[in-house]
C-alpha cells in the first residue's frame, strides 16, 4: 500500500474543483448582492465549511486515510474552537472596559463613584 | 471511511482500528509514508500558528471602539468607471482554486509514473501560486502607497485593520512562495526522472518516490485551505 499511495479516479478532483469554483462564486455573492447581519455571517460560514471540507476530505486525501491518522489530525483542530470561545469573551470584555473608562472621562469618574 | 478497511489487509476498521493502530507498538499511520504523516503533523501545527492569527484578528475587532473599515470597498477595483467590490480578492480565490485542481491532478500522475504530464501540471501549479503572489505585491502596493494603510493606522477607521491585514496575509503569502519554490524544485525532480530512479534527495539519503508529490500536494492543499479561511473571516465579514 505505502508504495502505490493515493490513487483515484481523475473525475472526482475535476468534480471538485467545478464544485469549489460554484461555492466561491456563492460567497463572493454574498458580497455582491449586499446581504448584512446574521444571514450573511450564516452563508460565509457555511460556505467557508464547504469549501474547507471538500479540499480536506478529496484534494488531501482524508476520505480514504485510516482512522488513526484521521482522527490524529481533526481531534487537536477541534479545541481551537475553545481557544474562539474564550478569547470572543476576553474580546467582549475588553471592548466593554474601553467604551467605559477611554471614551471620556466623565463616564470614568462616574463609574468610580459606585465603589 | 468504511471504505478504509481494506486499504491495509488485515488491519481492524474503525475505533478498534484506531486502538490496533496506535498500540501495535509498530507503526501508527499504517499506510501512510513517514514523510506524508510528518507533514500532517506539521500541516496541524500551521492550523494552531494561523487559527492563533485569525483568533487574535477576531478579538481586534471585537474590542476596538472604532468602526472597522469596510473591506468590500477597501479592496474594490474600478474596471472602466465601475465600481467592483472585492474583485482582485475574487479572482486571486480563483486562481488559487485552480492551483489546487492542478495539483491534485500532478499526483494522481505522478503515481501513474506519466513524467511528462506530471512535470506540467506541476509548473502549472507553480504558475498559477506565483500569479497569486503577484497580484497579492500589486494589492499591496495598492493599499500601501494608494489608500495609506499602516500597520498602526489608516484612513478608513480602526488602526487595527492594518496590522492584521498585513500580518494575516503576509503570512500566507509567505507560504504560497515557499510552495512555488519547492514546486519548481520538485517539477524539475520529476522531468529528470530522479523519483524514477530512486535517486536520494538533497539532504537525504532516502530513495526519492513518487510521494513526495503527494507531501508536496498536502502542503499546497493547506496553502489553498488557509486562503478559504482568510477569504470568509477577513475579507467577506
Amino acid at each position: 500500500m505505502a508504495a502505490e499511495g493515493q490513487q483515484h479516479p481523475i473525475g472526482i478532483y475535476l468534480w471538485v474543483w467545478g464544485a469549489l469554483f460554484v461555492v466561491s462564486g456563492l460567497s463572493y455573492y454574498v458580497d455582491w448582492a449586499g446581504f448584512q447581519g446574521a444571514l450573511r455571517w450564516s452563508l460565509i460560514l457555511f460556505f467557508m465549511f464547504v469549501k474547507a471540507g471538500a479540499i480536506v476530505w478529496v484534494f488531501m486525501h482524508m476520505k480514504w486515510e485510516r482512522l488513526a491518522l484521521f482522527w490524529a489530525i481533526m481531534l487537536p483542530t477541534t479545541f481551537i474552537a475553545v481557544f474562539i470561545f474564550i478569547m470572543a469573551l476576553e474580546g467582549d470584555y475588553t471592548e466593554v472596559v474601553r467604551l467605559n473608562f477611554f471614551s471620556d472621562w466623565q463616564n470614568f469618574f462616574s463609574v468610580e463613584k459606585h465603589h | 471511511m468504511a471504505e478504509n478497511a481494506d486499504v491495509v489487509p488485515g488491519v481492524t476498521p474503525g475505533l478498534k482500528g484506531i486502538a490496533g493502530d496506535w498500540s501495535s507498538d509498530q507503526v501508527a499511520f499504517r499506510g501512510a509514508p513517514w514523510g506524508k504523516a510528518m507533514m500532517w503533523i506539521f500541516l496541524l501545527s500551521d492550523t494552531f500558528i494561523f487559527s492563533i492569527f485569525l483568533i487574535s484578528y477576531m478579538t481586534a475587532r471585537m474590542s476596538t471602539t472604532m468602526e472597522w473599515p469596510n473591506a468590500s470597498e477597501v479592496f474594490g477595483l474600478t474596471v472602466f468607471g465601475t465600481d467592483v467590490p472585492l474583485l482582485l480578492i475574487a479572482i486571486m480565490t480563483f486562481v488559487l482554486i485552480s492551483s489546487s485542481g492542478t495539483m491534485a491532478m500532478a499526483v494522481k500522475f505522478g503515481y501513474e509514473k506519466n513524467r511528462k504530464v506530471c512535470f506540467r501540471l506541476l509548473v502549472l501549479t507553480a504558475i498559477l501560486g506565483a500569479t497569486f503572489v503577484g497580484m497579492q505585491a500589486f494589492e499591496w502596493s495598492k493599499l500601501i502607497f494608494d489608500e495609506g494603510i499602516r500597520p498602526w493606522g489608516n484612513p478608513y477607521g480602526a488602526p487595527q485593520f492594518g496590522s492584521v491585514f498585513f500580518m494575516v496575509t503576509g503570512f500566507h503569502g509567505t507560504h504560497v512562495s515557499i510552495g512555488v519554490i519547492f514546486l519548481i524544485i520538485t517539477a524539475v525532480k520529476v522531468k529528470r526522472g530522479r523519483f524514477d530512479r530512486e535517486d536520494p534527495g538533497f539532504m537525504t539519503g532516502r530513495p526519492g518516490r513518487y510521494e513526495i508529490v503527494e507531501t508536496l500536494g498536502l502542503y499546497w492543499h493547506f496553502v489553498d485551505l488557509v486562503w478559504v479561511f482568510i477569504f470568509a473571516l477577513f475579507y467577506l465579514w
